[in-house]
């Protein structure tokens, strides 16, 4: 199942801004004639060790670009499965510190860009410059931050672009369009465009108007606009990548980790590199 | 009017009570939380929107509730005259339902038909199922599965009045579940669904409209005070869980410096972290359910587990506006533990013939410890929030008797 890594044009390394990376990850994908393909992988479930190994599989099976979601008690916008995810990574113990020591281990063995999916209640609590910091020294991308909508951003935002760290922003099916607009405007990376108006988790149907969405969206925006909630076979990624610019594949993605972790680790990393690969096969236009 | 530096001048236009507040939510919510701010300003400005209220008030949950001596309290303390006001006496049997009522018009105007809420005693949910009753809304509660068991009378009220009770079976299996639940409910529900949160918590302009609903205990007390009395009361008391009766009972009370207000948190079983659920007295600024506030939670931000022998209290969090009033010294806030509260409320069962509510019992027994030590010449009022019906059950058992009350 495993085929050609698809990345094509080398992305550089260690640029001076962090968010370089990401643009080069999407340019990489483009001059391969390719949409971004982006999995959402729980650090610390159902441990640090395995969550590199994921990462490291995830990346060799053609992922331009990661979410490492950051374990949080009270995930309001999470469904069942990545929920059942935090729960397990903080009962085994994981911290910001242990995120953070991920990324770092992991940046060091991959091509792709790591971005964090954290709340803002850890942000805060670390405090915006030091989170900022130390996120950097971990080598990460930029943030997406589910809970802190334009209204509460500035402070957090401007530390991010002088730190040269993406915040991607989200728009979903409830933003007005005037909003939507404005969003687009502030966010750096790319547009996070969430599909449905609920919690994240797999689902079987594209939600009618979406494909729309993404193409108004489009006239709105230079900023890749990349899709997520709800999306797990190739026949959605298919749909979704023929109009936007790239796929984020969630709890299904953390689904499969949770159901091989208990295998060999060999066994586990080729379990994900074939859901990745056919995924990922999926994105390359028709 | 109060001038623009008082205390009540809050919150601003984004929500915020001094640096707290605020609105930390998913952007699914974004337009919802704007359409509410919308429509709860017209309805303010709205003569009908107050009739309507008013008249339910009155004549459905039975207001004005009354402002009463507790003489045999007040002889045993053995100092300052204690006063109750009688929310217990409201329809439903708490506070609750003045916000719920009022939560419900707007539901209405915004042409919502679907309600959910959640509840962590109970009351809140019945209250919430009440209104939904009377003005034929659907309804669905969300409550932690250690709450169904541990408050069940109102469990069985809530779905005699045709609401749905959804159990929440993660995490700590409470009130802060519970609220969790719900707002996933409202992340996939939020074009025809209304979220009827039941304290002074969550995104803005949640604080801000639910105390302008509670707020009717403090106009109220403010007035029976100056007619039965003569004069305001010296001190005011309330328990503070997520602080919904607190801020109700304090907003009236807050520009006039000189009477002291104390709200009693839920000290548990020890100060120890997760004994308790004290978040002023214990917690740190954080951000919880959409809002900047004080927040029981560790090194990271991850929220902590929390204890009360009240399922009312039993939250990490608290309103925002407590913490502004905290920061701003205009309100102290202190605890008692769960015995202390228990033995509150055999003293005003005993003394008073009023069985009132685990939540409340907290304020009743720091009300009866400090009324000691005050000249009989001050006043001090507490707001008796709720009756303890719905724990009776719980009481025995924590006691070992039999579900008669007897020894077994």
């Amino acid at each position: 199942m495993i085929t050609d890594n698809p990345k094509s044009a080398p992305v550089p390394s260690s640029p001076a801004k962090p968010i370089a990376k990401l643009e080069a990850a999407f340019a990489a994908a483009r001059a391969a004639g390719r949409k971004a393909l982006a999995p959402f992988v729980t650090a610390g479930d159902p441990d640090l060790a395995t969550t590199v190994a994921v990462l490291e599989a995830v990346d060799r099976a053609g992922a331009t670009l990661c979410e490492l979601g950051v374990p949080y008690s009270d995930p309001i916008a999470d469904g069942p499965v990545i929920q059942a995810s935090y729960t397990r990574a903080l009962g085994a113990g994981i911290t910001l510190d242990g995120v953070l020591s991920i990324a770092k281990q992991a940046s060091a063995k991959v091509t792709m860009p790591i971005l964090a999916m954290v709340s803002y209640s850890i942000i805060f609590r670390r405090g915006i410059d030091r989170f900022v910091t130390d996120a950097k020294a971990a080598g990460l991308a930029g943030f997406v931050v589910p809970d802190l909508p334009l209204e509460e951003s500035d402070e957090f935002d401007s530390a991010c672009r002088a730190a040269g760290l993406a915040l991607v922003r989200l728009v979903t099916p409830t933003t007005p369009p005037e909003r939507a607009e404005a969003i687009a405007r502030k966010s750096t990376g790319f547009l996070y465009c969430v599909s449905v108006a609920g919690v994240t988790g797999t689902r079987t149907e594209l939600p009618p108007g979406l494909l729309d969405r993404i193409a108004w969206l489009r006239t709105k925006t230079d900023v890749p606009i990349v899709v997520g909630f709800g999306i797990s076979s190739p026949e959605q990624v298919r749909a979704v990548a023929a109009v936007a610019d790239g796929v984020i594949v969630g709890s299904a993605l953390v689904r499969v980790v949770a159901e091989s972790a208990a295998d060999a680790t060999s066994e586990m990393r080729s379990q994900v590199e074939t859901f990745i690969a056919d995924l990922s096969a999926a994105t390359t236009a028709a | 009017m109060p001038a623009a530096t008082a205390v009540s001048s809050v919150p601003d236009a984004l929500g915020r009570f001094g640096r707290f507040g605020g609105r930390y939510v998913p952007e699914t919510l974004s337009a919802a939380l704007d359409q509410l701010e919308r429509e709860y300003a017209q309805a303010q400005a709205d003569p009908a929107f107050h009739a309507e209220l008013d008249g339910l008030l009155s004549a459905f949950v039975g207001r004005p509730t009354p402002l009463l001596f507790a003489k045999r309290l007040t002889e045993y303390a053995g100092g300052a005259q204690i006063y109750f006001k009688r929310e217990d006496l409201s329809h439903t049997g708490a506070h609750k339902i003045n916000n719920t009522l009022g939560q419900g018009l707007l539901a209405i105007r915004m042409g919502k038909r679907r309600i959910i809420a959640e509840t962590g005693a109970g009351q809140h949910g019945v209250a919430t199922a009440t209104a939904c009753a009377r003005f034929g809304l659907e309804c669905v509660v969300y409550m932690g599965a250690e709450d169904v068991r541990r408050q069940a009378p109102n469990v069985r009220n809530m779905r005699f009045m045709g609401a749905e009770v959804r159990p929440v079976e993660s995490g700590s299996r409470t009130l802060r579940d519970a609220i969790n639940e719900a707002m996933r409910d409202w992340m996939g529900s939020v074009e025809t669904t209304h979220y009827i949160i039941g304290s002074v918590v969550g995104p803005h302009p949640f604080p801000r409209i639910v105390r302008d609903f509670q707020s009717v205990i403090g106009r109220e007390t403010v007035e029976q005070c100056r007619r039965q009395l003569g004069r305001l009361p010296d001190m005011v008391v309330a328990c503070v869980g997520g602080g919904s009766n607190a801020a109700g009972m304090f907003y009236p009370f807050v520009d006039h410096s000189e009477v002291r207000l104390v709200g009693v948190e839920a000290g548990g079983r020890s100060g120890e972290p997760g004994d308790h659920a004290a978040s002023l007295s214990y917690g740190s600024p954080g951000i919880l359910h959409g809002s900047l506030s004080y927040v029981l939670q560790d090194h990271d931000g991850q929220t902590a587990d929390v204890h009360s022998v009240s399922a009312g209290l039993d939250y990490p969090g608290v309103g925002p506006e407590h913490a502004y009033w905290h920061d701003t010294g205009r309100v102290e806030y202190t605890s008692v533990t769960d015995g202390e509260a228990l033995d509150a409320f055999d003293l005003v069962a005993q003394r008073e013939g009023v069985l009132p509510a685990l939540e409340t019992s907290h304020a009743l027994a720091w009300a009866a410890n400090e009324a000691a030590k005050r000249p009989p010449s001050e006043i001090l009022v507490v707001c008796l929030s709720g009756r303890g019906d719905k724990d009776a059950a719980e009481i025995a058992r924590l006691r070992g008797l039999a579900a008669d009350g007897s020894e077994k």
